[in-house]
């Protein structure tokens, strides 16, 4: 099927740890309700207890349905995913998410710097890729590298970041990414 | 295929690593996820400083111990003893159950890795009283792996929060009664580990041996396509007695697979099903 309709990104992620999760439900709040292009949120969080993030981000945001995909599962256009619990997050050729069980990467499993290491080899520069609060440097090399590719990226500016580790050790790398506030990335992405 | 700052990995290079692994070794992972599978083989690359995907299938194809090593980096064996506590606590209260009906139990845990949930699946198994009438049949791609779990030896660093997971199973001991320390190790008693027979299976590969109850494949899956899903998942169905119960992991779905009408869900929120007839 040919797709007349030409759009930037193939994919909007997010990452986030600590102090992210009230910036990320006002960015996704911002999103226009019609949104074509699917959105991966990549949040840390503990293993092994029973988490309710997808129904919290679903209430606070009023969007549809905010869902953790199964392995295989489609990428559904204009959808909003929430890396699931103890899996990181990977995009197929198929159009398609795989999940992956391998060792966790800064500590960390979903890894930010896997899924986006894993959309720069699929997606390349088709990305918009966001980087929130955290106190530790997941995302950094990920970000880095689809900046380095074109691929428009941000990092929430580490001075108004609850935990500014993350966007800072970021921008260290690569001189490609973006610093926004809170309201100037808002601004934005409701242009998109 | 190629990131700035990484190995590069050309397409007709990642075309040509499968075909040798094939044809030189046996080991056929055309049919893998290749988002996953690329990133580990990528790992790889990294560890050995190899620049070029090329080098790499001259590497691996003149040196048995160097692909050794390159399984051991493409099979992922990450494991934990009670992983997803609440797939354990409905195995206990919702298969076990109807397992304790037959006279003799048989189980296929497919893709064991080094053991850690084969153990916990016989700490319930012993706990419902079932063990001691109960075969497992615990297999894995990997040979290493399975050497590390017949020992039944586990590093002692995990041991609390296996402890944490283990209660939330619906406890009936203390974890504790079911290992002895040493050092900085843990020794699973030999009573725990007695009904296990450890063997070398490939998925993709190797046939059905047998007739299970239950056949359990936790996050084995993940790392295959849809295409080679469903040939697995066929195998699982033939290797199903009737009424027999298939246990996934937390985000393994039939939904995807041909298979789905195949199979009624006992809970969905664990992800075991159960084959219908």
């Amino acid at each position: 099927m040919i797709n007349l309709k030409e759009t930037k990104y193939d994919i909007i992620l997010i990452g986030g740890s600590a102090g992210s999760i009230p910036v990320c439900v006002s960015l996704l709040k911002a999103l226009k309700k019609d949104h074509t292009v699917p959105v991966a949120l990549i949040i840390h969080r503990m293993r092994n207890v029973v988490s309710e993030l997808d129904k919290l981000l679903t209430k606070e945001t009023g969007i549809k349905k905010i869902s953790e995909p199964e392995d295989k599962q489609p990428i559904g256009s204009g959808k909003v995913y929430l890396a699931p619990q103890n899996y990181h997050l990977l995009f197929e050729e198929d159009g398609c998410f795989s999940l992956d069980y391998s060792d966790a990467v800064h500590y960390s499993r979903p890894s930010i710097d896997v899924s986006f290491e894993s959309a720069a080899l699929l997606y390349g520069k088709k990305v918009l890729a966001i980087l929130l609060s955290g106190a530790n440097a997941d995302g950094a090399k990920g970000l880095s590298i689809l900046a380095e590719l074109g691929a428009e990226c941000w990092v929430q500016d580490p001075a108004t970041a609850e935990y500014p580790a993350m966007p800072a050790a970021a921008i260290t790398i690569s001189e490609k990414i973006k610093i926004f506030m809170e309201d100037e990335m808002k601004q934005r992405l409701r242009e998109l | 295929m190629g990131i700035p700052g990484r190995p590069e990995l050309k397409a007709h290079e990642f075309e040509q690593l499968l075909h040798m692994l094939h044809h030189v070794y046996g080991y056929d992972f055309s049919g893998y996820s290749k988002s996953s599978l690329l990133r580990r083989i990528h790992k790889f690359m990294d560890e050995k400083q190899l620049a070029d995907g090329s080098r790499l299938i001259k590497l691996l194809a003149g040196d048995v111990a160097v692909f050794n090593g390159f399984l051991e980096t493409i099979t992922v064996n990450v494991t934990e003893m009670f992983r997803d506590p609440v797939f354990y606590k409905s195995l206990r209260e919702k298969v076990l159950p109807v397992l304790a009906t037959y006279p003799q139990i048989n189980i296929w845990h497919a893709g064991c890795s080094t053991g850690e949930e084969v153990f916990s699946l016989c700490i319930l198994l012993f706990e419902a009283g079932l063990l001691h009438r109960t075969r497992i049949y615990a297999t894995d791609i990997n040979a290493a792996n399975l050497e590390k779990a017949r020992t039944g030896v586990l590093p002692m660093h995990h041991m609390r929060e296996y402890t944490v997971n283990y209660r939330q199973t619906g406890a009936m001991n203390d974890f504790s009664d079911y290992y002895t320390a040493l050092y900085d190790h843990v020794l699973i008693n030999k009573e725990i580990r007695e009904r296990v027979v450890f063997l070398q299976h490939n998925l993709v590969t190797d046939r059905s041996f047998n007739e299970f109850q239950l056949v359990i494949c936790r996050n084995v899956m993940i790392y295959f396509n849809k295409q080679l899903q469903n040939k697995v998942l066929r195998l699982f169905y033939e290797s199903l007695s009737s009424l027999g119960f298939l246990g996934l992991g937390m985000k393994e779905s039939l939904l995807f697979s041909d298979h789905k009408s195949k199979f009624t869900m006992v809970d969905p929120a664990v992800k075991i099903f159960r084959k219908k007839h």
